[in-house]
């Protein structure tokens, strides 16, 4: 298991040929949204330059200065709440040298031949634009310095930009950014410009900036998808099939015409399963304002047709899983031998987790404006994937990309659902129904939830045998849920490698005859990513059945953690069967066993692991590792004799390596808690005959403010060293936060809980 | 005809009584710091200001509004200098922010009727507020900060 640079040569080709045959190819189009790479044939490139459309590292792409020293950097990700456009501008504002009073934000459209890689998901922002925009600041500054030494007529290397001004120590002469912003134009862009060494950072690495929006935000005049306003604008939403692969049988719009402000009924053909990112169906109203809209759509007569997934219900489809989790199935990792070691144990401990469906519900739901008109199309939209959009918008109204503009606005949270550009798909189809008039179509908080691309819904089941010291001598994990794959392609009953290498079988554990085994399961609905994906089943079934295990032979949960996690070393994935590793290079991002022991510890030291607790008290610890990046969790909950819970105090230690916007972090941290806490406590979506049944959050359950702990600390742990490569941030804090408080909850009461979520399972006897 | 006054505005319309304030602030004024979340009461995303009390605009129609003086996210103060405005920048409470022009009114409601809060006044005032990012031990932190400069202030 140690890692070995020379075995990977074969295993990346190995992985190459099976992504351009049957299932794997699913996993490409997933991970990237999009069409084949065009550097199939070459060997795998990692980070960003293995996304579609690559990197751009030029600063005449992103920088422009005025000659009033204003600099405007265009950013081309997306902001929904991470804070890139706050610190991807830190970045190049620090090698610019730029004042940061004098730095604003655009937005960049959809346009990745020009920008690279838009797609904002995966918590790769930061770790794969750190250095191609330090690169775009630090050329900048390069060719503001040459031009202010050929205007001085000085040597380059005398003078030095400072604080939105070049300097000549010699003379103390100096020109500002804003007179040498013409000049600087026509400098010969420096292809290995001089980075600045760590010491002369002034924003990145410190926590002293405040958002670039955060004004507009606090004073109502930020914009987001659902605010977009364009002159002659008219408003929008659709009635959808109730089941995924529904359509109408009939309809009768004559009610709806006679809503006064209604202007057009419009019927949208769906895209039967696998619908990957084009409209569901439907039948939408256009009207002169959003309330005459929805007022229109209920006076909608549709009668519809169910189609195959009429009897998915999930009290049925939970025993399926079940079943399918307790027979073998497809071998996706085995050491040594399962059976053997089972039958030398002394003591063997089953479990079997079960996680539903989940949804993303941001707070915006999605909302996009389109206007389809002489043969060319405007959007705007809270999008995380603006090219995507832009390729959907052209092929479904028949244009080409060129033809097609996509503005990005902020966006009211994502969390992946505005990864799918399914609605600016339906806003076009409206507009151009419109005789090409601007179209808002919004979804309401019902079409939010009941038409959603769900996180999968899953059981992981556990077996281990351990020896008579407690030590696991016998590991068996089978996971079964439907893969975010069948969103994509038809036939795909196993998981693909994005989700199988997300806690599963790459679990650094020190495991003698291990097997992980994935049984088949069908999707019934639309599958998509929900912020953290695969990891929440896997942080909570992993890191519960730890906990059992401990408590099965009388050992502290967080001692015997560490060691079975055992001694610090570098675990190459792909020796362990995980041939994604986030699309990381594998030799940059092996997994380290000791950074995952590092961050449980300061999570323990942190709450105080080990203290004597009130009655009703207890703490519970988890470390789970994703999106190259190492988190723990330890929090303690407590429960009244009524059997109320709450959490007093969480304790999050993160080893991300560097930390660009310490801030950010905290908050992403922060935010990921109170979501753990959503999933962990209250949220589930349920199918009955096919159709959601939440339709608001008097249903779809979210953490309020009176679950959020007194005290949410946020530890981190190690990235002292710049040279390191970075990890995600928006997206692990969210995986060990289940299991820590069930394991809270076990410590408190006793008693141990192994469905998501807890609602009233306090109460009941089981 | 339905009158009322909007940020200080004298606005007169047309439009259906039945109309819920949010969608009339939204398109007809163009004020969208208001924001739509889910259209029942259930999120808070929508909170204004009617005669000085926060109110679910997706539940309170035009004609409810008759006479009124109503205030949005856009009038909360004429500069954005309101001290929740000031303290929630100087937390950097907003991640997406979508949530938060409710949030803010909500909050100017509870610290005009209890300019002190505990902890628990806080949690039980901003209890129908959803922030799906998490930001509710900021909002706290910025909330108590508030108050104590509306106190020296």
């Amino acid at each position: 298991m140690m890692f070995d640079t020379k075995t990977l040569p074969l295993i990346t080709n190995v992985s190459r040929r099976n992504f351009l045959q049957g299932t794997a190819g699913v996993f490409v189009l997933a991970a990237t949204l999009r069409s084949l790479p065009a550097h199939a044939e070459k060997p795998p490139q990692f980070a960003g330059e293995g996304m579609p459309n690559g990197l751009r590292d030029k600063p005449d792409i992103f920088l422009s200065i005025a000659e009033d020293g204003t600099v405007t950097y265009t950013c081309h990700r997306s902001e929904m709440g991470q804070g890139v456009r706050t610190g991807l501008t830190m970045i190049v504002a620090d090698e610019l040298e730029a004042d940061w009073s004098k730095v604003k934000v655009a937005q960049a459209p959809g346009d990745e031949e020009k920008y690279g890689n838009q797609d904002t998901d995966g918590s790769r922002t930061t770790r794969h634009h750190f250095m191609t925009m330090r690169k775009v600041g630090a050329a900048a500054r390069a060719m503001l310095e040459a031009a202010a030494a050929a205007q001085m007529g000085v040597p380059v290397s005398e003078v030095k930009a400072s604080n939105h001004e070049v300097v000549h120590a010699k003379t103390g002469r100096k020109i500002g950014y804003g007179a040498l912003a013409k000049a600087a134009a026509t400098q010969p862009v420096p292809a290995e410009p001089r980075l600045k060494s760590p010491s002369e950072f002034r924003y990145m690495g410190k926590s002293d900036r405040q958002l670039v929006d955060g004004f507009d935000i606090t004073t109502g005049k930020a914009i987001y998808g659902i605010d977009t306003r364009v002159d002659g604008m008219l408003y929008a939403v659709v009635a959808r099939p109730p089941v995924y692969g529904g359509k109408v049988k009939s309809y009768e719009a004559a009610e709806a015409m006679k809503v006064p402000g209604v202007v057009k009924v419009v019927a949208i053909e769906g895209t039967p399963a696998p619908s990957e990112f084009w409209p569901v169906g439907g039948i939408g109203v256009v009207a002169k304002n959003t309330w005459a809209a929805l007022k229109g759509r209920e006076a909608l007569k549709i009668e519809w047709e169910a189609g195959d997934n009429a009897s998915y219900s999930s009290d049925a489809y939970r025993k399926q899983l079940e079943a399918a989790a307790s027979q073998p199935g497809k071998v996706v990792r085995s050491d040594g031998d399962f059976e053997a070691g089972m039958a030398k144990a002394a003591k063997r401990v089953v479990a079997s987790y079960y996680i539903p469906h989940l949804t993303q519900a941001s707070m915006e739901a999605p909302a996009a404006v389109v206007q389809v008109k002489d043969g060319k199309c405007e959007a705007w939209g809270c999008v995380q994937s603006p090219q995507a959009a832009r390729e959907r918008l052209a092929k479904r109204l028949g244009l080409t990309d060129d033809k097609v503009t996509v503005h990005v606005t902020l966006l009211g949270g994502g969390f992946g659902r505005k990864s799918k550009p399914d609605f600016f798909v339906e806003a076009g189809l409206m507009s151009q129904a419109a005789d090409g008039a601007p179209v808002k179509l919004i979804w309401t908080r019902d079409d939010d939830l009941q038409h959603s691309y769900y996180h999968t819904v899953s059981v992981e089941r556990l077996e281990a045998g351990l020896d008579e010291k407690g030590k696991p001598i016998a590991w068996l994990h089978r996971s079964v849920a439907p893969s975010i794959g069948t969103t994509f392609a038809a036939n795909v009953k196993t998981q693909i490698p994005i989700e199988l290498g997300m806690g599963f079988v790459n679990t650094p554990f020190v495991l003698q005859n291990a097997r992980f085994e994935n049984p088949e399961a069908e999707a019934h609905t639309r599958i998509g990513w929900y912020r953290s994906v695969s990891n929440i089943p896997r942080g909570f079934a992993v890191q519960s059945f730890v906990a059992e295990l401990a408590a099965a032979v009388g050992r502290d949960p967080k001692d015997y953690l560490l060691e079975l996690i055992g001694p610090p070393r570098q675990i190459n994935p792909y020796s362990i069967g995980d041939q994604w590793n986030h699309g990381e290079d594998p030799a940059l991002y092996p997994i380290d066993t000791g950074r995952l022991r590092g961050v449980i510890e300061a999570a323990a030291k942190g709450i105080g692991w080990g203290r004597s607790m009130p009655k009703g008290h207890g703490l519970g610890i988890a470390g789970h590792y994703s999106f190259v990046s190492y988190i723990a969790v330890a929090a303690e909950v407590a429960i009244n004799d009524k059997n109320e819970l709450s959490i007093p105090k969480v304790d999050v230690a993160i080893d991300c390596g560097p930390r660009v916007a310490p801030e950010r972090i905290r908050s992403q941290l922060e935010g990921a808690m109170i979501m753990g806490m959503s999933n962990s406590l209250y949220s589930e979506i349920s199918f009955k005959n096919g159709a959601v049944e939440q339709t608001n959050f008097d249903g779809y359950l979210v953490s309020r403010m009176d679950i959020a702990p007194a005290e949410i600390v946020v530890h981190f742990v190690g990235g002292d060293d710049w040279n390191q490569p970075l990890g995600g941030v928006g997206e692990p804090g969210v995986p060990p936060v289940a299991p820590a408080i069930f394991n809270a909850i076990f410590a408190a009461t006793g008693k141990r809980i192994r469905t998501l979520p807890l609602k009233d399972q306090l109460n009941s006897s089981a | 005809m339905v009158q009322f006054v909007v940020n200080g505005r004298q606005v007169d319309t047309q439009a259906d009584a039945d109309m819920p304030l949010l969608w009339f602030l939204r398109d007809e004024l163009g004020l969208t710091g208001t924001k739509f979340g889910c259209g029942q009461a259930l999120c808070g995303a929508c909170t204004i200001h009617v005669n000085g009390s926060a109110v679910r605009s997706c539940q309170t129609t035009v004609g409810d509004a008759a006479g009124a003086a109503i205030t949005t996210i856009e009038g909360l103060s004429p500069d954005g200098m309101h001290p929740l405005q000031v303290a929630w920048r100087a937390h950097n409470v907003p991640q997406c922010g979508y949530c938060q022009a409710g949030q803010l009114m909500q909050a100017a409601s509870l610290l005009k009727d209890t300019p002190n809060p505990t902890d628990q006044q806080i949690n039980e005032a901003m209890y129908g507020n959803i922030c799906r990012c998490g930001t509710y031990n900021r909002i706290r932190t910025a909330i108590k900060e508030a108050a104590t400069n509306v106190k020296r202030g």
